[in-house]
C-alpha cells in the first residue's frame, strides 16, 4: 500500500482551474519530486494535500486514511510534515523554540501539568528538548540554538524550518522549493541530509522543486506537471527525454519571447 | 517631530536603565522581598482608606493578568472581561444569598460558569477570525448587563444582598485587612501562575500562534482547541476574582460590571505590554492608583484614558515596560 | 388590534429600523472589506451624526420656515461634515496602523471610539437632548396600517441612500477600486491606484452615511443621547455578519433582516422589548456557528 495516494485531484479558484485531475502515488521509504513551469500548480498541490485549501474534487490518502477534509494541525499530527517557500520561521522566538513547535502534537500536558510541574510535565518538556536538539543536530546547526531566528542568515534559517519539520516526527516530508536562494555548497549538503533523512531517519520525501540538476540527482521518480495536469511520470532520464515535458518547459519560454 | 523623538529617548534611556537595574538578579530578589516586606506591613499601620486602595489594586492585578492571559499571551481582543467577572461574582453572590452556600464551596460552581459562558462564545466566534471575538465579547457584556438586571434571582437592577462573608479557619473574613491579605494572596498566586503558563507547552503554543498562525497550524497545533484554552483560563481568573469581590462587598450590583471596567482593564494590560507579566502587573497599579492621585481630574479620568490608549497605540505599542531581550529557555 | 394590524405594523417598523441598521452596516461592512478592521468608532460617527444633524438643525431652522427643507439641508451638511470628520480619524489614527498586527488597530479603534464617546458625554453632561423638528406627527392611515408623515418618508430616504451607495459602488471607479482593494491591497498599489485616497473616501462614504442614519433616529425618536452610538455599533455588526462581512449588498439585506427580526421578536411572549437585544445576540450567535459567511457570503480560500 502507498503511503501517499491522490485521486483525481481537483482545485478549482473561480473559473481557473489550478490543479486538473491529479493523480499520483508516493511509496514509503522512497524521495520523489514534483516539478513544472512556473504556475503550473506544485504548491497548490502541497497546500490541498496539507489541508491549507479545500481541493474542489478528488480525494487523498494517506496510509489509506482519508485526508482530504482534514484540517492542517491534525494532517501533521498522522505524519505528514512541510516546509514553507516562503520561510515561516517564528521570526521573534529562537532557534530552538521554533524546533520544539514540532513536538507540541506529540505531547500531552496542559494547564495542570503548566502548573504544576508535575513529573509527568517534566519528562515530557526533557523529551521536547532532546528530540528538538538532535533535531538541530541532523541538520547541523545545533551550535545556533539559542539565537533568534530572524537573525540568522537565510541558509541557517532554511536548515532551521527543517530541523522544525523534522521534529514533528513525520513518515512523509513535504519540502517546498527546499533549495530556494542556496547556493552551490548549500544544495550539495540538501542533496546529502534528503538522502539521510530517507536512510537514517527512514522518512519519505516528496519535494516541489525548480533546480532541475538538484531533482534528477535526488529523486528516484519525477512527477511533472503542467496548467495543474499531469503529464509525465518516471526515472530522471526518462522525465528529461520525454517530449512533453520539453514542450512544457520550451514551449512556455518561446510564449514569453513573443511577447 | 522633534519632541516626539526627545521624548522617546529619554523614556528609552530610563527604560534601559530600570532594565540593567534589574537584570542583576540580586538586585531583582531583594527589591522583591523588600516589596513584599512593604505590603505586608501596610495594613497594621496604613489607614482603612489605604487598604482599600490596594486591596483594589491586587483585584485589579489578579483581574488583568486573567484578561492578559487571553489578550497577551493568546493575541484576543477581549471586550466583555467585566461580565466574566460578574459571572463568578453572582455564581457566587447567588449561591451564598439565596441558597446559603458556604463561599468557598461556591468558588467551583463559578469557575465552571465562567468555562460554560467561555465555551458558549468561544467555540463558534474562535473558529473565525480573531476580530469577532472582539465584538461578540462586546455583545455579552451588554447581554449579561440586560440580564443582570431583569431577572429576580440576581435582584434586578438594585442588586444582590446579603452575600455571607467566608469563614476561614474558624475566623470570619470581615476586616478590610482579611480582604487585603486575601487579594494580595491571589494576586501572588496569580503571578504564579501567569508565569508558569507563560514558560510551558500551552504557553509556547500561544507564542506561536501569535507568531504566525498558519505555520502553528501547519506544526501541528491545533489553533482553535489553543485559542479556546487561554480564552477559558482567562475567564476563569476573572469569575474566581469578581467571586472574592461579591465577598468583600457583600452586595452587587450591574453597575459594578460594565463595558467602561472592560476597558479600564484592557488599557492597563496594553500599558503594561501585552503579554508581558511584570508589566501587566504594573499597567494595573498604574490605572487604580492613578485614579486616587488625581482626584480632581474626575469626570475626565476616561477621556484621559482613552487618548492615553490611543497614543500607546501609535507611538508605543509594546506598552512601557521593556522587551525581554533573550527568552525563557536560555539555560 | 387585530393579528394583521399587529403583523403589518411591526413590518413596517422592521423595515423602518432595518434601513436605520442597514445605512450603518454599510459602513461597517466597507471598512472591514477595504482594511479588514471592524471599526468600533463607526458607532460613535453615527452618535456624532445625530448631535451634528440637531446642531445643524437648529442653525438652519432659525432661517428656513419649511421644517422638511430645513431637515434636508441640516442632512447633507450634517453628512459632508460627518464623512470628513470620518476621513481626519482614519489619517490620524487607522493609517499609521495599517502595517501593525491586527490586535493593534482594533485596540486603536477601541480608542477612538472611547474618545469620541467620552467627548460627547462631558459636552452633554449625559443629557439626552431632544430632537425638535418642528414637524407634526400627524398619523394617518394606509389600509390597516398606522403611519406618519415623517416615518414614510424616513423610510424612503434610507431606501434612497442605499440606491445610491450601490450605484456607487457598481457604476462608479471608486466602487471598483474598494472591490479591488478589498481582494489585494499590495497588488492594487503596484497597479498604480492610489490605495490611501481610496480608503479615505471609503471612511467618507461609510461615515456619512451613519450619519445620515443617525440624524433619521434622531427625528424618528425625538431624542438623541450620548449613548445611542454604542448599541448600534453592536447591532451593525450583526447586521453586517447575517448579510456577509464585507459585502455591501449583504449589509443591506442583513440590516433589513435584523430590524424585522427584532420587530417582530418584540411580539414573541416573553420577549418584548427588554429581551430582544439579547435575542439578536443568539441570534448572531447562531449565525456565526452555522453560517459565518452570512446569507450572502462565499468562503475564502486562504492565500498561502
Amino acid at each position: 500500500m502507498a503511503l501517499l495516494e491522490i485521486k483525481d485531484l481537483t482545485l478549482r479558484f473561480g473559473g481557473l482551474c489550478a490543479v486538473n485531475k491529479l493523480s499520483l502515488e508516493i511509496e514509503q521509504g522512497s524521495i520523489r519530486s514534483l516539478i513544472g513551469p512556473n504556475g503550473a500548480g506544485k504548491t497548490c498541490v502541497f497546500n490541498c494535500l496539507t489541508g491549507f485549501y479545500k481541493p474542489s474534487e478528488g480525494e487523498m490518502f494517506f496510509n489509506g486514511e482519508s485526508i482530504t477534509k482534514n484540517k492542517p494541525h491534525l494532517i501533521t499530527e498522522k505524519g505528514m510534515a512541510r516546509t514553507f517557500q516562503n520561510l515561516r520561521l517564528f521570526k521573534q522566538m529562537t532557534v530552538l523554540e521554533n524546533v520544539m513547535s514540532g513536538m507540541h502534537c506529540r505531547t500531552k500536558a496542559g494547564f495542570i501539568g503548566a502548573v504544576l510541574r508535575n513529573s509527568f510535565q517534566k519528562s515530557e518538556e526533557k523529551i521536547i528538548r532532546e528530540v528538538a536538539e538532535e533535531c538541530l543536530d541532523f541538520v547541523g546547526i545545533l551550535d545556533k540554538k539559542y539565537y533568534i531566528a530572524k537573525n540568522l542568515p537565510y541558509g541557517d534559517q532554511r536548515r532551521v524550518e527543517w530541523a522544525r519539520a523534522l521534529a514533528t516526527q513525520p513518515q512523509l516530508l513535504l519540502l517546498d522549493e527546499p533549495a530556494a536562494g542556496l547556493n552551490k555548497e548549500e544544495k550539495a549538503r540538501l542533496i546529502d541530509l534528503m538522502r539521510r533523512i530517507r536512510d537514517e531517519r527512514k522518512i519519505t520525501v516528496f519535494l516541489i522543486e525548480h533546480d532541475m540538476g538538484l531533482v534528477m540527482k535526488v529523486s528516484e521518480k519525477i512527477f511533472v506537471i503542467d496548467y495543474g495536469l499531469k503529464i509525465a511520470e518516471g526515472t530522471a532520464q526518462e522525465v528529461r527525454d520525454n517530449p512533453r515535458v520539453i514542450e512544457a518547459y520550451l514551449g512556455k519560454e518561446e510564449k514569453e519571447d513573443a511577447v | 517631530m522633534k519632541y516626539k523623538k526627545i521624548t522617546t529617548q529619554i523614556s528609552e534611556i530610563l527604560i534601559s536603565r530600570f532594565d540593567k537595574f534589574f537584570s542583576n538578579k540580586i538586585n531583582l530578589t531583594s527589591t522583591l522581598i523588600l516589596a513584599v516586606a512593604f505590603l505586608i506591613f501596610i495594613p497594621m499601620v496604613g489607614s482603612r482608606f489605604t487598604q482599600e486602595i490596594m486591596t483594589n489594586m491586587f483585584f485589579y492585578i489578579v483581574v488583568c493578568l486573567g484578561l492578559n492571559i487571553i489578550v497577551g499571551f493568546a493575541g484576543l481582543l477581549h471586550l466583555g472581561y467585566a461580565a466574566f467577572i460578574a459571572v463568578g461574582a453572582y455564581a457566587t453572590g447567588i449561591l451564598s444569598a439565596v441558597y446559603g452556600i458556604n463561599f468557598w464551596i461556591t468558588l467551583p460552581f463559578s469557575v465552571f460558569a465562567a468555562i460554560i459562558a467561555g465555551l458558549a462564545i468561544g467555540s463558534p466566534t474562535l473558529r473565525l477570525r480573531g476580530d469577532y471575538l472582539a465584538i461578540v465579547t462586546l455583545g455579552f457584556g451588554e447581554i449579561v448587563r440586560i440580564t443582570l438586571r431583569n431577572i429576580d434571582i440576581t435582584g434586578g437592577a438594585i442588586g444582590l444582598i446579603g452575600i455571607e462573608r467566608p469563614v476561614i479557619f474558624g475566623i470570619v473574613l470581615n476586616q478590610i485587612s482579611h480582604f487585603y491579605y486575601m487579594f494580595f494572596i491571589l494576586a501572588i498566586l496569580a503571578i504564579f501562575v501567569s508565569y508558569r503558563l507563560h514558560d510551558s507547552r500551552i504557553g509556547r503554543a500561544w507564542q506561536y500562534i501569535r507568531e504566525d498562525e498558519d505555520a502553528a497550524s501547519a506544526m501541528g497545533i491545533n489553533v482553535v482547541t489553543a485559542r479556546l484554552y487561554a480564552f477559558i483560563i482567562g475567564s476563569s481568573f476573572g469569575a474566581l476574582a469578581g467571586s472574592f469581590y461579591a465577598a468583600k462587598m457583600t452586595a452587587i450590583s450591574p453597575e459594578s460590571f460594565m463595558f467602561l471596567h472592560s476597558v479600564m482593564f484592557l488599557l492597563a494590560v496594553v500599558l503594561g505590554g501585552m503579554g508581558k507579566i511584570p508589566g501587566v502587573v504594573l499597567g494595573a497599579v498604574i490605572v487604580t492608583l492613578f485614579p486616587e492621585l488625581s482626584r480632581d481630574v474626575g469626570q475626565y479620568r476616561m477621556i484621559i484614558f482613552a487618548v492615553v490608549l490611543l497614543l500607546l497605540m501609535l507611538y508605543r505599542p509594546q506598552g512601557i515596560w521593556p522587551e525581554k531581550r533573550l527568552s525563557s529557555t536560555k539555560e | 388590534m387585530t393579528f394583521w394590524e399587529v403583523f403589518l405594523q411591526q413590518l413596517f417598523n422592521g423595515l423602518l429600523i432595518g434601513a436605520f441598521y442597514g445605512l450603518v452596516a454599510i459602513g461597517y461592512s466597507m471598512v472591514y472589506g477595504i482594511i479588514k478592521l471592524l471599526n468600533f468608532a463607526h458607532g460613535d460617527i453615527y452618535m456624532t451624526g445625530a448631535f451634528t444633524g440637531l446642531i445643524m438643525l437648529g442653525f438652519i431652522s432659525a432661517g428656513i420656515a419649511n421644517p422638511w427643507l430645513a431637515i434636508v439641508i441640516s442632512l447633507v451638511l450634517s453628512m459632508v461634515l460627518v464623512g470628513l470628520f470620518g476621513v481626519a480619524i482614519q489619517r490620524v489614527a487607522y493609517r499609521p496602523m495599517l502595517k501593525a498586527p491586527r490586535l493593534s488597530i482594533l485596540i486603536t479603534a477601541l480608542a477612538v471610539s472611547m474618545i469620541i464617546y467620552n467627548a460627547v458625554l462631558l459636552l452633554t453632561q449625559g443629557q439626552a437632548r431632544p430632537f425638535r423638528t418642528g414637524l407634526t406627527g400627524e398619523s394617518f392611515y394606509l389600509g390597516a396600517l398606522r403611519l406618519t408623515e415623517t416615518r414614510v418618508v424616513l423610510l424612503v430616504a434610507a431606501l434612497v441612500l442605499m440606491f445610491l451607495l450601490h450605484m456607487f459602488i457598481t457604476r462608479t471607479m471608486y466602487g471598483k477600486a474598494m472591490r479591488a482593494i478589498a481582494l489585494d491591497r499590495d497588488t492594487c498599489q503596484l497597479m498604480g491606484i492610489n490605495v490611501y485616497k481610496i480608503i479615505a473616501v471609503t471612511f467618507f462614504v461609510g461615515s456619512s452615511l451613519a450619519a445620515a442614519a443617525g440624524m433619521f433616529a434622531g427625528v424618528y425618536y425625538g431624542t438623541v443621547h450620548f449613548f445611542m452610538g454604542f448599541l448600534i455599533g453592536l447591532k451593525a455588526f450583526t447586521a453586517a455578519v447575517i448579510g456577509g462581512i464585507g459585502i455591501i449588498p449583504g449589509a443591506m439585506l442583513g440590516g433589513l433582516l435584523l430590524g424585522l427580526l427584532e420587530s417582530f421578536a418584540t411580539q414573541i411572549p416573553g420577549v418584548g422589548t427588554v429581551w430582544k437585544d439579547v435575542f439578536s445576540f443568539v441570534f448572531l450567535i447562531l449565525f456565526l456557528i452555522f453560517k459565518p459567511t452570512g446569507i450572502l457570503g462565499r468562503i475564502e480560500s486562504e492565500r498561502m
